[in-house]
Parts: C-alpha cells; sequence; structure tokens
C-alpha cells in the first residue's frame, strides 16, 4: 500500500467517523459551503425551483450559463451545445402563453445514467447529475434517454474554454448546477443572473434542509414535476405550469 | 561489394559520431524545463517527473465524482505555476508541459478539454 493510498483511506476512515458521530449536527454544518477536504454527501440534495409566473420574457438565465460555462453556438440549432434553453408553452384554446427555462433537471433515477455503456454518466451523492467526460465514449446513449432533451454533444474542437469548466470534443454535456460554483458555496450562474437581472423566478438549495428557501416554498405551495410520470422525482421544480 | 560499402559508411559515421563527442547537438531536442513561479513544487522533482501522472488521476476522479477540490495536485495549479510567462501557456514550443511531452513522445490529452492557460486568480502555495 503506497502513502498516497494510505492517506486516503484515512481521510475516508475520518470522513465516515464524522458522519456517524453526530449526524443531527452535520445536517445544519453541511447546509453551508462545504470545504475543498470535504466530498458531496447525500445528506443534501441540490434543487431548483422556478416559478413560472415570474419568469419574464427574457434569456438572462440563458445568457449567463453560457458565459459561466463557456459554450457557444456555431448557428447550427441542430447541432450547437444546449445546455439551458427557453421554452415557449401557448395554451391553444386560449391563447395563454408561458415561458420557460429548461435544462437538466436533475432526476433521483436519472435514465442518463441508466443506459451509459461507460459509468461516465453518473449522480453525484448531492443529487447533481454529470458527465464525467474522462470516461464518455461519445456514444450518445445518454442524450437519447433523456426525456428532456437536455443533453448534447461537442461535435467541434474548443479551445478557450473557462478553466473550472472543461469542455471537449467528442464528449457529452449537460447543465451541471454549475457544479464548480456550489462546491464553492455559491448559486448556479442562471439563477444568480435571474435574481439580479431578471424576473427573480428561481430558487437553488439543498432539498433536504427545512431551513432553506426552497424547501420552504415547496412544502408552502403545489410544485411540478415536468413529465411526473415518469416517477424520476426530478430535482427542478416548478411553480404556476 | 554493395555490403561492404556499407559496412565502411556506418564504421565512418559511427566513427563521426564519435570523434563529435559532447559538443555535437543531440538528435532530439532537450526539453524546455523553466519554472516561472513558486520556489518548490508539491512534491521533489524526481517524484514529480515520476509519479505526476498518477497524481493528476487521482486527483481527477476525487473531484469529479466526490466533488474534492483540494487544489495542492489539481491540474489548474499545474498551469498556474508551471505556464510561460510570455504566453501564459503549458503548450506551445517551449511550453512546460509540451516539450517534455514530445521530447518522451508521449500525448497528452488533458488540454483537449482543460484550458493550458494560467488563471489570473492566485493560486495556492505548496
Amino acid at each position: 500500500m503506497n502513502p498516497d493510498r494510505r492517506q486516503f483511506l484515512g481521510w475516508g476512515a475520518a470522513a465516515a467517523a464524522g458522519a456517524a458521530l453526530a449526524p443531527g449536527l452535520r445536517l445544519v454544518e453541511l447546509a453551508q459551503a462545504r470545504s475543498p477536504e470535504e466530498a458531496a454527501s447525500a445528506l443534501q440534495r441540490w434543487g431548483l425551483l422556478i416559478d413560472i409566473t415570474k419568469c419574464a420574457d427574457c434569456d438572462a438565465c440563458v445568457t449567463a450559463c453560457s458565459k459561466e460555462n463557456g459554450w457557444t453556438g456555431h448557428g447550427r440549432p441542430e447541432t450547437d451545445p444546449q445546455w439551458i434553453r427557453k421554452v415557449s408553452l401557448r395554451d391553444k384554446r386560449t391563447g395563454y402563453a408561458q415561458t420557460l427555462p429548461l435544462m437538466c433537471q436533475h432526476c433521483e433515477h436519472p435514465p442518463c445514467v441508466d443506459v451509459c455503456p461507460t459509468g461516465a454518466s453518473f449522480k453525484r451523492a448531492d443529487g447533481i447529475v454529470l458527465v464525467d467526460k474522462h470516461i464518455c465514449i461519445g456514444c450518445r446513449y445518454c442524450v437519447m434517454a433523456c426525456p428532456y432533451g437536455a443533453r448534447s454533444f461537442v461535435h467541434e474542437a474548443v479551445s478557450g474554454q473557462n478553466p473550472d469548466v472543461p469542455r471537449g470534443q467528442g464528449t457529452v454535456e449537460s447543465c451541471t448546477f454549475c457544479v464548480q460554483r456550489v462546491d464553492r458555496g455559491e448559486t448556479p450562474a442562471c439563477v444568480e443572473a435571474c435574481n439580479r437581472d431578471g424576473g427573480k423566478a428561481m430558487v437553488f438549495g439543498d432539498l433536504n434542509d427545512r431551513s432553506t428557501e426552497i424547501h420552504r416554498r415547496l412544502r408552502s405551495a403545489s410544485s411540478t414535476q415536468v413529465r411526473a410520470d415518469l416517477a424520476l422525482n426530478t430535482g427542478v421544480r416548478y411553480q404556476g405550469l | 561489394m554493395r555490403i561492404a560499402t556499407g559496412v565502411v559508411a556506418a564504421l565512418v559515421a559511427v566513427t563521426g559520431l564519435a570523434d563529435a563527442g559532447g559538443e555535437a547537438p543531440r538528435r532530439v531536442a532537450e526539453p524546455t524545463i523553466r519554472i516561472e513561479r513558486g520556489v518548490a513544487c508539491v512534491a521533489p522533482t524526481a517524484e514529480m517527473r515520476r509519479n505526476h501522472m498518477t497524481m493528476l488521476l487521482r486527483q481527477r476522479d476525487l473531484t469529479m465524482h466526490q466533488g474534492l477540490r483540494e487544489t495542492r495536485f489539481s491540474l489548474k495549479n499545474c498551469v498556474n505555476c508551471h505556464a510561460s510567462r510570455e504566453t501564459g501557456s503549458v503548450l506551445g514550443e517551449d511550453g512546460f508541459c509540451s516539450s517534455c511531452h514530445a521530447y518522451a513522445s508521449v500525448h497528452i490529452d488533458c488540454f483537449e478539454c482543460h484550458s493550458p492557460m494560467r488563471q489570473a486568480r492566485a493560486t495556492a502555495t505548496p
């Protein structure tokens, strides 16, 4: 056993002991930003609540996502990367129109993870569904499996990436809840932009923590999961849909 | 006869090389190793030369799957110290990563996705 491995196992044991010793206290503590030495924990589940009634006719969330994660279109809508998009709904009878942002719904039971042949598509302990591009072979099964059309494939060679958001040709990508920001204790870029420039329609937080704004809002009013019939238990919820 | 000529030519070539001794340039250009920042790396040079790929691989999996973003062994931290002062990159002809990898003839995939450029933000010191 080399020293690195021993040290790593040591950390694991320490983390396990910490979690086991005082579970009640940990819950409160984990609602804050994790330290870089602390692994993502299943005690948390990140979620996003979008109030459609407040969703303005803007694309602040899409622009912010594109800027934060460094994806841009090439004027080819069929194949361009699309981490988040604005969807317009219209009731044909009454003409009532709504607009809402749609992105990876961070399912509890993600179909993309079920179909991935290499294990590249995975759900992190805190509920964020990600693609490990190091082992993604670009087969795009997940793109087909996702009922929300949330994933896209990188067709072109990429340069000038954000150092926190590696992207490369031949891999699949989707919304990560801005995992690099969440790990720093910040909210995703779309949420920040919506609350600054948009209709203040988005709330991000821990679905397991009763003290959070998102938990309070979800328990006090009804909310909808898109394609709830699939029983995927999505992390993204909508109100006013 | 042709074989004999070949042997003689080979001998001449070998002696020619031997005569040239240490002054002649190496057939393969030596890598450029220029450290731009910091006084010490995260581990001794010998260990880094032999094991940097293992360190990066382990950190990669910890960060990706568990969200452990300790900066010490992160690729970003490597790049921030080792990027060239002129180009701001670890790639290019005299790039810290690329010149050594060209010498060793080992292809690096890291920068197909990751940024080879130094970040403006300050780095964690070892």
